[in-house]
Order: structure tokens, then C-alpha cells, then sequence
């Protein structure tokens, strides 16, 4: 993103466009990633309930992939998984391996 | 028809937020701006103004409503003094930062400790560097005049910025002395409808207040925010100018006093003005030629302007009635020496502090110091170039 200059700033810092957090792609904050295991998901939904930002995707009611770009790599959605028979549906990954 | 009245400085400010009629006040009670704020309830109790009055339990919280109120849309007002400008401190630079055009009188008196309740600029010169605009009055017509031009210039589109009017404690605030009003209504068209921008409360288009901003914008809204500082001098001479319309009065940047033809003269802010320029007036008769200079607009300080006004002098002398306690001059001092310093040909300079916690300023004083002044003028050697005077040894 291009960063603005003095002269096109508004006055005392008020952001005047709502809902803009999502120009902010927060997603290279992580230093942790969940990845999704299909076979032991279970459709359950927990984890899009779960997750503090929106960076879980449901598409025709089912689960999708996460995004990416928003995941700041919590871990929350991987706790909370219920898995299938003890298998968890999502797991951390260190980034960068 | 204007009317004539005899007032203090503190009634006078009254009628002039009454008669504005502002949207909210938030105001906490201190020693001397208390009678002022207690007037003001009173036309809130009588319904003579619409205002919403906070009662708050301190000044940190009187600013902190006054923030939320402005940000929301409203004319917003409070005045305080002393210990209660120091409490306001965090939000001072809440109010300027983003931009809120808030009103407050501030009635200086002298700082704890040791306590005083008496008149001293410590407390608005100490709030100098806050981003507020300051206007300095020597007395009850000035403090009321520029009352109701502060709104004017506070909520212009290019400043949007908060504005002190300074006037002293107890010297001004309580005592009685002839003024002229102007008709509310004349008042009322003057300021005009207040000009919402970006209000919070305008919910079809919903706005954030506050956030973080970090270092890759941090310097982009400092920036903006000296920009907008550079402004100030020509709102403030365009609102005078339309104010002596209405009222014959004239104001500028700052008042000059004899100076155009002075070799020696005084720079004084505030009440202590009115005693020099009967002083300057005696020398004068003696055949010396003595000036004033009583800057208004103290902030932003209009730094080019006064260095042309004083650049021909052969000595000055800035009288503080505040400290600078950083082993160096006065506030005052420290703003001329700065708008003198770039000419090549200027007056030597020297500072006296004065008055503090309401000390009396004397016509003997500025006589001293002007005596003092012509034999700089004349031999060029300064014994001291900063000193207390009126204290004892």
C-alpha cells in the first residue's frame, strides 16, 4: 500500500471510511501456521466460530481454507478442534519449515 | 447599542460564553476562574442558555468530556485555572492532536508549591507548547473580546484547533472595571451556527476517533499539525478585523505601544501592560523614547512579526511573570530572543521576572527597569540579563 502524505491526511487522525481493518493484511504477524487436515474434519465449525479475526472461510456452509492474508496464528482454532477419533483437524506449523 | 457596564474580568467572560450559548460545558470549580463557571451554571439553572453542563469530579475529566463532546459534534467549552490546567495536561494534547476547537478561559494564577491562589502566567505558559492557540488579555474588555472571537477562530475549516484566553487572576477576574457588550444577538451572528466536521454523533457516516498511529504516520500528522500552526496569524487577523467592524475595537497579533519611533521599550503580556504603558507615557513626556510591545496570539508565537516590530530597538526588556525553571529566561524572553535572533542588527536583550503569586507590579517597577534599559542604551553594558525584581534579599 502507498503511504500517504501530510498534505492528504485527515484532520486529528480520524478514520472516516468504516470497516477498513481489512486493508490491513495482518497475516505477516505469524510466526505459527494451522493448517487443515480434511480427512479429520468433521464439519463442526468450531473453528470459524472460534477465531478472533475472519480468517476462517465457509463456502456452501462447509468449511474452506483459511485466509491466510488475516491469520495472525493464534492457535485458537487448533485448540479448539475436536478432531475425528483423537486426530485433530487442524495443527500449528512453525512458519518457515 | 453596545451597553456600558461595570464588571469583572470573570462576569464578563460569562456573558460572553452565554451569550454563544455553546452546546456542552464540562467544568470542575478552582480558585479565581470558580465565580466565572459559577455565573455560567446559574444562566444553565435560569435557562438562559441551552447548554448540557457536566459536573465532573476533577479537571482531568472536565477535558476528557469536553474531547468527547467536541468530538461528537457540539460547541464545546470549559475555563480553569492553576493546579486544574496542570491535571488537564494529558488531554490537552488529546484536544489539539485531534483537532477539537474547545474553549477554555484559563485565569493564570502561580503554580504549587509552596501553594498560592494569586495571578502568575505559570500555569498557561507551562500548557505553551500543547497545541493550543493562546490569546493573552489584559483586561475585562480584552478577556471578554477575546472570548468571542476564540470561537471564531477555533472552529475555522482550515484551524480546527482548541483556544485558551488568558487573563489574570484576581487582577482581572475579580476586580471591577468599566466594559462594553455587545448585544447578544450581534454576538450570536458573529460566531455563527457551529460547523460540525467529522462528528461522531452523524451516524449515516460512521467515524473512528483515537487510533493508533504508528511510526510510518506519526511524523505525517505532526507534520499537518505545524501546517496547520502556520495558519493561525491570518485567521486571526481576518476575525479582528471583521470584530472591529462590530465593535470599533481593534486587535492584532499583539498591541504595540509608542514603539514605531522607540529606542528602548518593554515586551509584557497581560494585565501588567495597562501599568507599563503609563510609565512608557511618563518617559516620553521626560524626552526618552520609550515603546511596548503586549503580545496577544502567544501561540502559535508570531515570530517573524514581532522581530519587525521590535528589530530597531536599541534595548528591550521582557518582564515574566512566570519562570522558565531551566536555569536559562522567562518564556516570553525565550520566544523574543528567538524572533530577534536571525537580524543582524538587533537590541540587546535582558529579562526581569515579576509578580509571581500575585505579587504587585508597580509603576515604580517599570520605571526601574526603564531607567535601566536607557543606560543599556546609551553604554551598551548590560549587568545582568536576568534578574527578579521586587524581591527581597
Amino acid at each position: 500500500m502507498k503511504l500517504k502524505g501530510w498534505k492528504e491526511l485527515t484532520p486529528g487522525a480520524v478514520i472516516t471510511e468504516a470497516g477498513n481493518a481489512v486493508q490491513f493484511k495482518t497475516g505477516s504477524w505469524r510466526s505459527f501456521k494451522p493448517v487443515w487436515i480434511e480427512e479429520n474434519c468433521i464439519q463442526c465449525l468450531f473453528c470459524w466460530l472460534y477465531c478472533p479475526d475472519m480468517a476462517i472461510k465457509v463456502r456452501d456452509g462447509k468449511r474452506a481454507e483459511f485466509d491466510y492474508d488475516y491469520c495472525k496464528g493464534c492457535g485458537i482454532c487448533a485448540l479448539e478442534c475436536p478432531g475425528r477419533k483423537g486426530n485433530k483437524a487442524i495443527i500449528m506449523v512453525e512458519e518457515g519449515k | 447599542m453596545a451597553k456600558i457596564v461595570a464588571i469583572t474580568g470573570n462576569e464578563a467572560v460569562a456573558h460572553a460564553l452565554r451569550q454563544v450559548d455553546p452546546d456542552v460545558c464540562a467544568a470542575y470549580p478552582i480558585t479565581p476562574q470558580t465565580d466565572m463557571m459559577q455565573r455560567f451554571s446559574s444562566f444553565v439553572s435560569d435557562g438562559l442558555v441551552k447548554t448540557e453542563l457536566i459536573l465532573v469530579e476533577s479537571e482531568h475529566s472536565a477535558m476528557s468530556s469536553c474531547v468527547g463532546a467536541s468530538a461528537a459534534g457540539g460547541r464545546v467549552i470549559t475555563a480553569t485555572s492553576s493546579q486544574g490546567l496542570a491535571l488537564m495536561w494529558e488531554i490537552l494534547f488529546i484536544a489539539s492532536g485531534t483537532r477539537l476547537p474547545i474553549i477554555m478561559p484559563v485565569v493564570n494564577r502561580a503554580l504549587s508549591a509552596p501553594l498560592n491562589i494569586h495571578g502568575d502566567h505559570s500555569d498557561a505558559m507551562g500548557a505553551r507548547d500543547t497545541g493550543w492557540i493562546q490569546l493573552w488579555s489584559e483586561n475585562a474588555q480584552e478577556a471578554y473580546d477575546n472570548t468571542i472571537q476564540a470561537f471564531r477562530i477555533a472552529e475555522h475549516m482550515d484551524i480546527r484547533l482548541p483556544v485558551m484566553i488568558c487573563l489574570d487572576g484576581f487582577i482581572i477576574s475579580h476586580s471591577i472595571e468599566r466594559m462594553e457588550y455587545l448585544e447578544d444577538e450581534e454576538v450570536r451572528n458573529f460566531v455563527g451556527e457551529f460547523k460540525q466536521l467529522n462528528p461522531l454523533l452523524d451516524l449515516g457516516h460512521p467515524v473512528s476517533y483515537g487510533p493508533l498511529i504508528l511510526p510510518d504516520y506519526y511524523m505525517e500528522y505532526r507534520k499537518a499539525q505545524d501546517e496547520v500552526a502556520s495558519k493561525v496569524s491570518s485567521v486571526v487577523l481576518e476575525v479582528a478585523e471583521d470584530f472591529e467592524k462590530l465593535s470599533g475595537r481593534k486587535y492584532g497579533l499583539f498591541e504595540t505601544y509608542r514603539l514605531e519611533d522607540a529606542e528602548i521599550g518593554l515586551v509584557i503580556v497581560n494585565s501588567a501592560a495597562g501599568t507599563s504603558k503609563d510609565v512608557v507615557d511618563e518617559f516620553r513626556d521626560r524626552g526618552i523614547k520609550a515603546g511596548l510591545l503586549k503580545p496577544r496570539l502567544y501561540r502559535p508565537f508570531p515570530y517573524k512579526e514581532t522581530g519587525e516590530a521590535l528589530k530597531h530597538l536599541k534595548a528591550v526588556c521582557v518582564l515574566d511573570r512566570a519562570d522558565a525553571f531551566g536555569g536559562s529566561f522567562g518564556p516570553v524572553y525565550l520566544d523574543i530572543a528567538t524572533s530577534l535572533y536571525q537580524y543582524k542588527k538587533k537590541p540587546i536583550l535582558i529579562n526581569k521576572i515579576y509578580g509571581l503569586g500575585g505579587r504587585d507590579y508597580l509603576p515604580e517597577h517599570a520605571e526601574l527597569v526603564l531607567n535601566e534599559l536607557a543606560e543599556i542604551a546609551k553604554t551598551g553594558t548590560v549587568k545582568s540579563y536576568k534578574e527578579y525584581i521586587s524581591v527581597r534579599e
